[in-house]
């Protein structure tokens, strides 16, 4: 897989997702030789291409992060990769104290902030490579009829407190539904990496039921520079349904607890737990489900699907001759070569249809949404379209419960205060940094 | 009987063992695998202490650097502290020492320091001294076990101790109500301290 480097502008490790950067320090080094020559130079390096490998690089303020690949990813997908990183670490730091950070000290080691989050950044890599949600910019959602769903969006409507902005239901790392304060999704709504990047965070830090974790944690592409107080709590004794209330203020943590334990009794009422589960259990949707017929023997369609409009993709579990990991991986770089394909800047393409070695692929995108299938050696291209009609007439037919169409809203602050900075969460003044 | 709620953050560097620690006391679990906190964890859990429940409200800090100029919103309003350091790394036991520092000049004036030096059980790679450690707590008036999460070994009673030296209520008399109202009082200080 991609090695993946962070360093300081003054050429000090920071992060390496291989191997211990004390040892790497001379090749980052040569790294940083390399940015800084282009850049007497009033220019930038963007990559590097070698025989059977690519260099990316990715400056951004005073870091600059560089990706060493193998695999089929274009450079363009590299660049994503580097940017899920960066705005990674501004979710544990933001970008205004990383700035100022740097400006008092160059040669200051990142490495002392960041601390136990080496965890939380391969976690991330590794997702970024194995999860479609990231290369498509979507998040999972776990598939539930959408009266279901609308249940459990009122009962957190109604669970709410002065300056809560978002409530976020998730299982198994599948978003269940999202709430927003009214007053914020006029300046912004919650972005699908702020949503991957926070997931990942709670995802690997370690979680047991009786927990109620209270941490300040930033969104950077909703805002780079502030924090918001994030309360994260589980609801079920296995640690799968996960309750996350972010609220712009740091004192709320008591307020915000209640609000957990209204969800949590309303969600026993109503037996929302049972539901869940029992949409974690039955598979994200099965090639038998869809019902494509007249293809004995071939290999199903494979397809991370994503609605442009609606920012959420479920996909279904892979089967047959892809139980494997290694398959499964081979599968996602092919997904990943067609993604480049389509999305090239140079020519970018709306259908691609592909005869690999073992399989055959075939891609479509439209306005509306990004579809990416695979196929038996032995499809023809006529059988492959006729498939993926039918395979679009079922999505449309069962979207409701596919996607989240219309994350519902509510609204904490009768007067959302401050001006036009309403809804915002605390920026530099927060104090968080002012030791430093 | 009278339900006291007694606010208890733990403190100390990274990797220690505080959340370790916590999961002893409230689920007597132990996880070797255990990733690192993220801001805070808050838990709760009641005793019976003589003729009182103690209500433990703790709040289990995160370690790391970053975090660091959260810890005042932990321990404001605290009754107690546990400070916990590896018996195993030295440098701990001077972040221990910072941590007393700033405790003393910004913490709650009568908060009970508990200092605990964790992973007891690996004797054989220890780098601080029970004596040292035990000499130091007693200079600062602090409560101190050695204690290991991994084998349950003096958790329940750091928790006894820090029952034992909490200033009873005798003065005003004890009421449920009165245990209540402590629960919302960080808030309503608040203000004030800042």
């Amino acid at each position: 897989r991609a090695m993946v480097f962070v360093l300081s502008e003054a050429g000090k490790p920071i992060y390496s997702r291989y191997g211990n950067e004390e040892a790497l320090s001379s090749t980052m080094g040569v790294m940083m030789a390399l940015v800084s020559f282009i850049q007497s130079g009033d220019n930038a390096i963007r990559s590097i291409y070698s025989d059977d490998r690519k260099l990316v690089f990715v400056q951004q303020g005073p870091l600059v992060l560089v990706s060493v690949s193998r695999t089929l990813q274009s450079e363009q997908q590299l660049r994503q990769e580097l940017l899920y990183v960066y705005y990674q670490i501004l979710s544990m730091l933001t970008q205004v104290s990383i700035t100022r950070i740097f400006e008092r000290k160059k040669n200051y080691d990142l490495r002392r902030l960041l601390a136990g989050s080496e965890k939380i950044l391969d976690r991330l890599l590794n997702l970024v490579e194995s999860d479609p949600g990231f290369l498509l910019g979507a998040v999972r959602c776990l598939p539930l009829p959408a009266s279901q769903r609308d249940a459990l969006g009122a009962l957190l409507q109604k669970a709410i407190t002065p300056n809560l902005v978002f409530s976020i239901l998730v299982a198994q790392s599948q978003l269940v539904t999202a709430v927003q304060e009214r007053a914020v999704i006029e300046e912004c709504r919650l972005e699908p990496t702020d949503l991957h990047l926070l997931l990942n965070l709670i995802g690997a830090s370690s979680a047991f039921q009786a927990g109620e974790i209270w941490t300040p944690i930033c969104l950077p592409r909703f805002n780079p520079d502030g924090y918001f107080y994030a309360y994260i709590s589980y609801l079920d004794a296995e640690c799968t349904v996960c309750l996350v209330l972010l609220s712009t203020d740091k004192e709320s943590f008591y307020a915000v607890s209640d609000c957990k334990k209204r969800v949590e009794e309303a969600m026993r009422t109503q037996g929302s737990l049972q539901v869940l589960s029992g949409g974690l259990q039955s598979p994200s949707y099965s090639v038998g489900q869809v019902g494509v017929p007249g293809y004995p023997g071939e290999l199903p369609p494979a397809a991370p699907v994503h609605q442009r409009q609606l920012s959420s993709s479920p996909s279904p579990e892979l089967e047959g001759p892809y139980c494997s990991e290694e398959e499964q991986q081979r599968l996602f770089d092919l997904y990943h070569y067609l993604h480049s394909r389509i999305h090239s800047t140079s020519r970018p393409l709306r259908l691609i249809y592909h005869v690999a070695e073992k399989e055959t692929l075939l891609a479509w995108v439209t306005s509306k949404f990004e579809l990416y299938t695979c196929f038996s050696p032995l499809v023809t291209k006529a059988g492959a379209i006729n498939v993926l009609t039918k395979l679009l007439r079922w999505i449309k037919k069962e979207e409701d419960r596919l996607f989240i169409r219309y994350p519902p809203k509510y609204s904490t602050t009768p007067n959302p205060g401050k001006g036009t900075k309403g809804g915002r969460p605390d920026g530099a003044e927060n104090g968080f940094f002012a030791g430093l | 009987m009278a339900l006291r709620e007694l606010k208890v953050c733990l403190l100390g560097d990274t990797g220690v063992g505080k959340s370790s620690i916590v999961w002893r006391f409230v689920e007597d679990s132990f996880d070797p695998n255990i990733n690192p906190t993220i801001g805070a964890s808050f838990m709760t859990k009641t005793v019976q202490y003589q003729n009182e429940l103690h209500k433990f409200l703790i709040w289990d800090t995160a370690g790391q650097e970053r975090f660091r100029a959260l810890a005042p919103m932990y321990y404001r309003g605290s009754a107690a502290a546990i400070i916990v350091y590896d018996i195993t790394k030295e440098e701990t036991f001077s972040t221990l020492k910072n941590w007393v520092k700033e405790l003393r000049q910004h913490g709650p004036p009568n908060i009970v320091v508990a200092i605990a030096g964790n992973k007891c059980d690996l004797n054989d790679v220890r780098e601080v001294m029970e004596k040292d450690a035990k000499d130091y707590a007693d200079s600062i008036h602090a409560v101190f076990v050695e204690t290991s999460a991994k084998n349950a070994i003096n958790i329940n009673e750091l928790f006894i101790e820090i029952s034992r030296r909490i200033p009873s209520t005798d003065t005003n008399p004890p009421s449920s109500s009165k245990g209540f109202k402590l629960r919302r009082q960080p808030s309503v200080t608040k203000p004030r301290c800042c």
